[in-house]
């Protein structure tokens, strides 16, 4: 596990500042290498980086899942790479403006090859402060890109007033209430908060709570060990003020793209969720972009974590549930046109 | 060394290797002349001898990331865009560079003509260095020349090409949705068969484009071998050789495979000898063994202890049969000399 190379995609629509953050990224004092994979060679101004062209090539796989789609060309890559294993620490994959970051990530559950040897550690996504209110209402890329991402580099908050900015937060918060924000001016970010992040890793899913920044305007939250989340639950308000006064988050409902959080007291009885939760991928995966769990399966001492990619799941007994510690099952849904109260019951409905 | 698990599979041939540190991962080789080469990861190209190992660099300062061997020469293809020839005499020369880009494919025939992918773009160059050029609809893993005529099989996305580069006319498809990796043709030229992303085989009787898909494997095929007779087709990428019949007009169509050479390991290489129903195979845990084919004898050419498991990644028969040369991903290497 530990030798497997890490990668991290880095999404972002145009002109939002990819190639900022990727250069930042080669250009600061880390003492790593990269292998770097992207689509249009010329601005990136690093010389002693190993840098590769991609073709964006995405395939159907043939096991009568339509959304189940692979980068062919990150799988030959990726293999071509491994000739030069040892000379490189870590893989950034650049991906298009127009990009749809999930055939990516499916291609690390979906090939074995490319499982064996890599892992994806985040799905990063820089957006432009200015422009994504815009592009969320007439770009489906643009909003595929923020539902999917672990990370969410808030980009160029100089060119916006802070009404603007929490306006612009609250829509990507509408959308992915999870995903860790950093809000900056020219992608200055620490490096730490775009690699290593082991987002993908079932060991580092141990809360799932929303990501709600109560730092209001200041920027410095980034540098903090955690912040300070609560529970949003699922009561989604329409555009009203909630939360902390003081720079409080708005809150918006996005009529298309959602995330459904449910919780359920008590155990779960696997018997019932595994049938439940297959048959609800396979049926609606096109619709979920991604969903992780956190479960108290029934007689089971150890929690039990998942995460899913479209159709893709993934899942293992973690750590057992510690003395005192309430068990309780947490499940959440990323995606398009979401029906809530389906899922609700449906995992309402596996209680032990 | 441990001793084999078969209990049947005593027979080893261990003590008749001579193990060779090739120091970096062996991504292909042949026998040129007599002597052992290895194409290796770093881009130096291995000369096995007595009393000492020659080295030469092929790719400088780059990876070799795929290679061939045919008719004396070596042909590799790096992550410099770079096509290089190596002879047994040590001499190297350059058949194209394309800028920017990496080798994906290679395919070689024995006049001399290679051909080369690099992303969609595939060129053919003929025993005289005439090049000609096609455009796949995507990338290429996977190239192959047919045995009559100068005509070059492209695998690539959604199915198969059979392209003529001396030839204006589009080159003739065979279709088959889904992501087609690597191409082999029989050598009869009657069957196409292709190694798909999903871990299957997709076989095509090319004169009337019948399809035959040959299903089974629980990771995807990156090696085949015709035998000496083209009657069998022997893949990698199940814990055993699966072996095609082709030696009916209807090629596999309705029959299984035969499976020689189980382990519990994935098979990642597979050999036929040049001249016997002899198959070598090496594994995912760097283990060899040759099977007969005929009554399924096995005999064991090496082992690995289980905490030094490196894949076999390549395997290759002299032309005459007596020997046999392997290499792993870790840079470990050997070459067999058969008892005569």
């Amino acid at each position: 596990m530990s030798d497997k190379i890490p990668v991290t995609v880095l999404t972002g629509y145009l002109g939002a500042g990819k190639t900022t953050l990727l250069n930042r990224i080669l250009s600061e004092d880390h003492g790593q290498k990269f292998a770097v994979i992207v689509n249009e060679f010329g601005e990136i101004g690093i010389d002693n980086e190993l840098v590769v062209g991609a073709d964006e090539e995405v395939f159907e796989m043939n096991n009568g899942c339509i959304c189940c789609t692979v980068r062919g060309d990150l799988i030959r890559i990726i293999e071509g790479l491994l000739k030069r294993k040892g000379k490189f620490d870590a893989i950034i994959v650049e991906t298009t403006g127009l990009a749809d970051p999930a055939p990516v990530a499916q291609t690390f559950f979906v090939d074995q090859d490319v499982q064996d040897a890599a892992r994806l550690d985040a799905v990063v996504t820089v957006a432009d402060a200015k422009w994504l209110s815009d592009r969320l209402k007439d770009a489906p890329e643009a909003k595929n890109q923020i539902a999917f991402a672990d990370v969410i580099i808030l980009n160029k908050i100089d060119l916006v007033t802070p009404e603007q900015l929490r306006e612009v937060e609250g829509r990507i918060r509408a959308i992915n209430p999870y995903a860790k924000l950093h809000k900056t001016t020219k992608c200055a970010v620490p490096i730490d908060a775009v690699l290593g992040r082991n987002a993908f890793d079932l060991e580092r899913i141990l809360e799932i709570e929303p990501e709600f920044l109560v730092a209001g305007d200041d920027h410095d939250h980034d540098h903090h060990g955690h912040d300070h989340g609560h529970d949003h639950g699922h009561d989604h308000g329409h555009g009203h003020d909630h939360g902390p006064a003081k720079g409080g988050l708005k809150h918006y409902h996005d009529e298309e793209m959602q995330s459904v959080a449910i919780r359920l007291d008590g155990d779960i009885d696997p018997k019932k969720f595994m049938p439940w939760i297959n048959e609800l991928v396979q049926k609606e995966g096109p619709n979920i972009l991604r969903s992780k769990g956190i479960l108290a399966f029934k007689d089971d001492p150890k929690r039990f974590v998942f995460q899913g990619v479209h159709m893709i799941l993934d899942g293992d007994s973690q750590r057992e549930w510690k003395p005192g510690e309430k068990r309780e099952s947490k499940v959440v849904f990323i995606g398009r046109n979401l029906k809530e109260a389906d899922l609700r019951a449906g995992v309402l409905g596996c209680a032990a | 060394m441990a001793a084999p698990k078969k209990p049947q599979a005593a027979a080893s041939l261990a003590e008749k290797v001579t193990a060779i540190d090739a120091g970096a991962e062996v991504v292909a080789c042949g026998f040129l002349d007599q002597t052992p080469v290895f194409a290796l990861a770093d881009g130096a190209m291995l000369f096995a001898g007595a009393p000492a190992h020659r080295r030469a660099v092929a790719h400088d300062n780059a990876a070799i990331l795929i290679g061939h061997c045919l008719g004396g020469r070596i042909v590799t293809g790096g992550d410099d865009g770079r096509v290089v020839e190596t002879r047994a005499d040590g001499s190297a020369a350059e058949l194209a560079s394309e800028k920017g880009k990496w080798i994906d494919a290679l395919a070689l025939r024995d006049d001399g003509a290679a051909a080369w992918a690099a992303g969609k773009t595939v060129r053919a160059r003929d025993a005289r260095g005439e090049v000609k050029e096609f455009t796949a609809p995507s990338g290429v893993r996977g190239l192959c020349f047919m045995p009559k005529g100068y005509r070059l099989a492209i695998a690539h996305y959604n199915g198969v090409s059979l392209w003529f580069p001396n030839t204006a006319a589009e080159p003739d498809g065979l279709v088959w949705r889904g992501s087609h990796l690597d191409v082999t043709i029989s050598p009869d030229g009657r069957f196409a068969v292709s190694a798909m992303q999903e871990a299957a085989l997709h076989g095509w009787r090319i004169a009337d484009k019948k399809d035959m898909r040959m299903t089974g494997y629980p990771a995807k095929t990156r090696s085949f071998s015709w035998s000496h007779d083209g009657k069998w087709l022997a893949t990698s990428g199940a814990d055993a050789c699966i072996v095609w019949p082709f030696d009916s007009k209807d090629g596999p169509m309705g029959k299984g495979p035969r499976e020689c050479g189980v382990r519990p390991a994935r098979v990642s290489r597979v050999a036929f000898h040049p001249r016997e129903l002899v198959l070598a195979a090496g594994y995912e845990d760097g283990w060899v063994m040759i099977s007969r084919l005929t009554d399924g004898a096995e005999i064991l050419v090496r082992s690995a202890p289980a905490d030094a498991a490196a894949a076999i990644t390549a395997l290759a028969w002299s032309g005459d049969g007596r020997r046999l040369m392997f290499g792993a991903r870790d840079g470990a290497a050997g070459v067999l000399d058969l008892p005569v």
